[in-house]
């Protein structure tokens, strides 16, 4: 073996290294290095010509000097001299400063190229492989629009070498990775794949690193290498350890290439072709038994390499998650690591076993290891193993088994390492609220993450508790005694503070009637804590004392003390001075029905996606929360469901006058009202920062607006939509003709049709009676954001409707961009003198926009992969509603507008569909995919589409239809 | 692979290889970060760590630290045995490595890699290969060439 520094030997550079490495300070280090380098300045611009050996060896100083974290800002030039030099280690030399130091310098590059291009061309492949290695290491865009075209010829050509076969494959691969617009497809790259049964494994192993790239950007292009990998696979599989001589590894047959032949399939379905798969899934059982073979060697590096196929192959199987048979033995395997003495092995199988949680063949398998996991959550030294054990409970984690593991992660927090404590919080909370089947265990829970890691409670988590208290009326009595219970403790945390505050000063009363807990003792420990909490709580605590005098106003005397001493109304901070005078002239001023109103119960809040979640989702990329985002359904229940709660405040806005509250502190206006507020942002925060306060005292300087009778609405308005009005927009989602609405009266039907982003309606009225309507009148309106998004017109429609009669009315629509909401259609006429006043939702959903999209199964599987960001995929499970028959499904898809393809899923019982939504502004492109479990009655539908918004609401109206 | 980083125990860098572009700034600051993390790791711990959004294989031979950023579909345990491999080849052609060998030759450590991997994939895997290649590349060291 040639031993160091034989021949070329750089006495000076040794000798300076030398010298550093003596160097007993970082001062001497640096004078010694300014010394050199002024040395070299000199001799590179001395009169007399340098040798390629001394200009070698100041440009390999030069190069260390860089690599000791120093800047270099010359020798470039003479470091390209050296490219052009006839000696080998001088050129070598001059690549490697080029490769390490590149320098965008327009001057330099063309030089450089030059070079490269002379070595390229010169036959020898030694020289051949320096540049392409130069070109793979700088991979700029100039060297690709330089060399992309060539290095193609280099690596199909008959007479080109192995070595530079492998590095042009690779000096491609990043060349096409920096710049793909350059690199052009064509005749080379068919025989590219080709390579894959190369004789030369090195050639092999190399191009398939660039055929996966390739493949997946343009799977269709390269869809005939999935045989060839197979085939190529099993040769290895099926190869006995000393078959592939200097490519196995530690008696393990070619490791790296087939862990890359494994990663290459997984840019695929899996094959259509049966004889193809019949033998891949040979291969993927060999591979599954072999690890139950006893071991070959006992070093490490064999079982490494061994178990790198195994996991790839485990990777190949969750892939394809179609073949429930190798899915449990992966999860069997992978148990089997979970108590490995190799900590490797237990960080990897808790890693992989997480994906195969959410695969639903092997999730029961998943829990089965349940206790395993949690043992490791307690017992790993390793913090980064810790952290793996708890992503893999959280995603093991369901309805059956949510009480064990929030426990456990509970207590595991109070331990837990400091780097990780935000985000189990977030997973507790998260997992609480989706599984709580009874809020106070809910309530518990929080409350107790709150007590253990109250630092780590985000806003998010405390103000989630609070929507749901709220919207949950079967919970606040408990919440209101739990938290004040939470609250005796002498040290509690300032979230803690906040939660109390606010639930009692909503739900005190519950728990008043108990003597240990009566408004004043209330108030005593609330108003205990206040001097400890930030000015924020504070504020909070302020409207929590408000509230009470409403509640129980035999604490009002107390209060308006508290609020009237100095350190309240003349507090520094303009907020808190602000609240105290304002509450405190509220509460002498105001009658106690005027106190009542202002300071009535808050109302259900809208539901909106769980703040909680949508901080996970921040916080970690894809994969941390697909699997809570399947059961949205679920969700939904827990928070009094957005549609119920909305329903429940129409139906008492229609009761009784509307709240007046709502008009006098502007903020909740719209909530009750509409039960279709765009959720903007979180309410919460508005009620608790700025809104609250402001609006509170804008009511009471402005006394007329206090004093004034609460105004009425008047009857001529709209009346607000009909309770059903969801259900009805529901019913023609897939359709678009039927009869909308039918009462004693009138009968509304419908006939609609769409193409491109434009629309026409037809609404034929009916009067069913033999009296005839007069002032019949209808509006259409589109509320909010939606005036933006829909253009809606109309013509007017005669004023009378005979008894019997119809009247038509055409309503133009164009889509300009995405939208949620449904314009709103007002009907309004007179009956026998009576006001009818009718309210619906027009059932124009942004789906009605879709073109239907055919396409094969390989680009339905690159598009659906180009779309695997978080957020542009929405999910749901749910239950079947109706019966699962694949006729009315079908139909049910292609009235959604989309088209249907068939043979796309791996699963014949699946549905995937696909459309483009057409609208003024873009064209979003929509992928659907349907997974009907018939045994279990259950749905789960994923939606992918390029714009968050459009997932989100398509999944919702199609959740809907079965 | 997005990059290799070799560095002693006293946080030295002793080689660096990037597969990505990045400003010499952006590097700096993520081998400050990532000599300081390892380095606070105790010896018995998983040899893989989740940085950033990369996958961080590491293994210590002697006083040396071998450090890969892969990506996150890429498979760690074959990077650990991308980096044994390495180790293997610089035994090889150094007879018996140590930290001093490939800090009076870095040039040949970083030609060794090149033959290795390219452009952060597995070129050729072949112990023999590779050294093969090296081996005649020294051969043509003091060959006059004639072009």
């Amino acid at each position: 073996m040639p031993a160091v520094s034989k021949g070329d030997g750089m006495r000076g550079l040794a000798v300076f290294i030398s010298d550093i490495r003596n160097c007993k300070s970082k001062e001497a280090e640096i004078k010694r290095i300014n010394k050199e380098l002024a040395n070299i300045r000199s001799k590179f611009k001395g009169d007399k010509a340098l040798d390629g050996y001394s200009k070698k060896k100041y440009v390999c100083k030069l190069l260390f000097i860089f690599l000791l974290g120093h800047d270099i800002d010359f020798g470039h030039m003479e470091a390209v001299n050296l490219l052009s030099s006839n000696k080998y280690t001088e050129k070598q030399i001059g690549y490697l400063f080029i490769s390490v130091l590149v320098n965008s310098n327009s001057e330099l590059i063309r030089l450089i190229n030059n070079a490269i291009k002379n070595d390229l061309s010169s036959r020898n492949p030694t020289f051949m492989c320096l540049a392409l290695h130069c070109i793979a290491n700088v991979g700029s865009r100039e060297m690709a629009e330089a060399f992309a075209g060539e290095i193609p010829r280099i690596l199909v050509a008959g007479d080109t070498m192995d070595s530079v076969k492998q590095s042009a494959a690779l000096c491609l691969l990043r060349l096409y990775k920096a710049s793909p617009d350059l690199v052009l497809m064509g005749e080379w790259t068919s025989r590219v794949v080709h390579l894959l049964n190369d004789q030369h494994m090195g050639v092999v192993t190399a191009a398939i690193s660039l055929i996966t790239c390739l493949s997946s950007k343009n799977p269709d292009e390269f869809k005939t290498c999935v045989s060839l990998a197979v085939s190529r696979l099993s040769r290895i599989v099926s190869s006995a350890s000393t078959d592939l001589q200097d490519y196995t590894y530690y008696f393990v047959p070619a490791p790296w290439l087939s862990c890359k032949l494994l990663r290459l399939l997984q840019c695929y379905p899996p094959p259509e072709d049966g004889a193809v798969k019949g033998r891949l899934v040979e291969c993927l059982e060999t591979i599954l038994n072999k690890a139950q073979e006893p071991p070959k060697s006992k070093k490490v590096q064999h079982s490494n390499a061994k178990n790198a196929i195994l996991f790839e192959a485990i990777s190949l199987i969750i892939h394809y998650d179609s073949e429930p048979n190798l899915l449990v033995r992966a999860c069997n395997q992978l148990g089997q690591f979970l108590q490995h003495r190799e900590t490797n092995l237990r960080y990897l199988a808790l890693e992989s076993m997480c994906t195969l949680a959410s695969s639903e063949f092997s999730h029961e398998a998943v829990k089965t290891h349940i206790e395993t996991v949690i043992n490791a959550l307690k017992t790993e030294r390793d913090v980064s193993v810790r952290q793996r054990a708890a992503d893999l409970l959280y995603a093991m984690c369901d309805r059956s088994n949510a009480k064990q593991i929030v426990a456990e992660m509970l207590s595991y927090l109070e331990t837990a390492d400091y780097s990780i404590r935000e985000e189990m919080v977030l997973k507790v909370a998260i997992l609480a609220e989706k599984y709580a089947v009874d809020y106070s265990w809910y309530v518990d829970t929080i409350l107790n993450l709150i007590r253990i890691a109250g630092d780590y409670v985000s806003e998010e988590v405390w103000y989630r508790v609070i929507q749901i208290v709220i919207n949950r009326d079967d919970v606040q009595g408990y919440a209101a005694k739990t938290v004040f219970e939470a609250l005796q403790a002498p040290a509690c945390h300032e979230n803690m503070v906040k939660v109390g505050g606010y639930i009692l000063g909503e739900f005190g009363n519950l728990i008043a009637g108990d003597p240990r807990s009566s408004p004043l003792v209330q108030f005593n420990l609330l108003h205990s804590k206040f001097h400890l909490c930030s000015v924020p709580t504070r504020a909070l605590l302020l409207s929590a004392y408000i509230k009470f005098i409403n509640l129980f106003p035999e604490t009002k005397a107390t209060i308006q003390e508290v609020l009237r001493s100095d350190s309240q109304i003349r507090n520094s901070d303009v907020e808190l001075q602000q609240r105290a005078v304002e509450y405190l002239k509220l509460s002498s001023i105001a009658s106690t029905d005027v106190l009542a109103t202002v300071l009535e119960e808050m109302p259900p809040f809208p539901e909106r996606e769980s703040s909680i979640l949508a901080k996970l989702k921040k916080k970690k990329g894809p994969g941390a929360v697909t699997v809570e985002l399947e059961d949205g359904k679920e969700r939904g229940e827990l928070n009094g469901g957005g549609d119920r709660g909305g329903d429940a405040a129409i139906a008492a806005s229609n009761a009784s006058t509307p709240s007046p509250s709502a008009d006098l502190l502007g903020l909740r206006s719209t909530a009750p009202v509409s039960g279709t507020t765009p959720s903007a942002g979180s309410l919460l925060v508005d009620v608790f920062s700025e809104a609250g306060p402001s609006a509170t005292s804008a009511g009471v300087n402005d006394d007329g607006f206090l004093s004034s009778a609460p105004p009425t609405v008047a009857s001529e308005d709209p009346a607000p939509p009909l309770p059903e009005s969801d259900e009805l927009l529901n019913k023609f989602v897939c359709k678009n003709n039927g009869v909308l609405f039918e009462n004693q009266l009138l009968q509304i039907g419908i006939k609609s049709e769409y193409r491109q982003n434009l629309g026409r309606m037809y609404l034929f009225y009916g009067n069913k009676t033999s009296v005839q309507f007069v002032s019949f009148n209808t509006t259409v309106s589109c509320p909010g954001e939606l005036q933006s998004q829909l253009n809606v017109q109309t013509k007017t429609v005669e004023p009378l409707v005979e008894g019997g009669a119809q009247v038509q009315q055409v309503i133009n629509i164009e889509c300009l961009t995405d939208f949620i909401d449904a314009p709103l259609l007002n009907i309004k006429f007179r009956y026998g003198g009576a006001l009818q006043n009718i309210s619906l939702k027009l059932p124009v959903t942004i789906n009605k926009f879709f073109q239907p999209t055919e396409m094969a199964a390989a680009d339905f599987f690159q598009r659906w992969k180009q779309l695997s960001q978080p957020q542009q995929e929405a999910q749901k499970i749910f239950k079947a509603s109706h019966g699962m028959d694949t006729e009315v499904l079908k139909a049910k898809l292609l009235g959604l507008g989309t088209a249907l393809l068939e043979n796309v899923d791996p699963n014949p019982e699946n549905y995937v569909c696909a459309g483009v939504i057409q609208t003024k502004a873009q064209q979003v492109g929509c992928l659907l995919r349907l997974e009907p479990n018939a045994q279990a009655q259950m749905y789960r539908l994923t939606l992918r589409s390029s714009k968050d918004t459009v997932s989100q609401r398509v999944c919702d109206l199609l959740a809907e239809q079965f | 692979m997005q990059f290799m980083l070799l560095f002693s125990r006293q946080g030295k860098l002793r080689l660096q290889k990037w597969y990505v572009p990045l400003s010499d700034k952006e590097r700096k600051k993520i081998s400050r970060d990532l000599v300081q993390t390892i380095l606070a790791r105790k010896p018995k711990m998983c040899s893989f760590l989740e940085w950033r959004d990369l996958k961080i294989v590491y293994k210590r031979y002697a006083s040396l630290y071998f450090c890969c950023a892969v990506e996150d579909q890429d498979n760690e345990l074959i990077t650990l045995e991308i980096i044994h491999r390495y180790v293997e080849l610089l035994d090889k052609y150094f007879g018996s490595v140590c930290e001093l060998d490939i800090i009076f030759n870095f040039e040949k450590a970083y030609f060794i890699l090149d033959e290795f991997l390219l452009g952060g994939e597995a070129q050729e895997t072949s112990k023999k290969n590779v050294l093969k290649a090296i081996e005649q590349a020294d051969l043509l060291q003091e060959v006059r060439l004639l072009v």
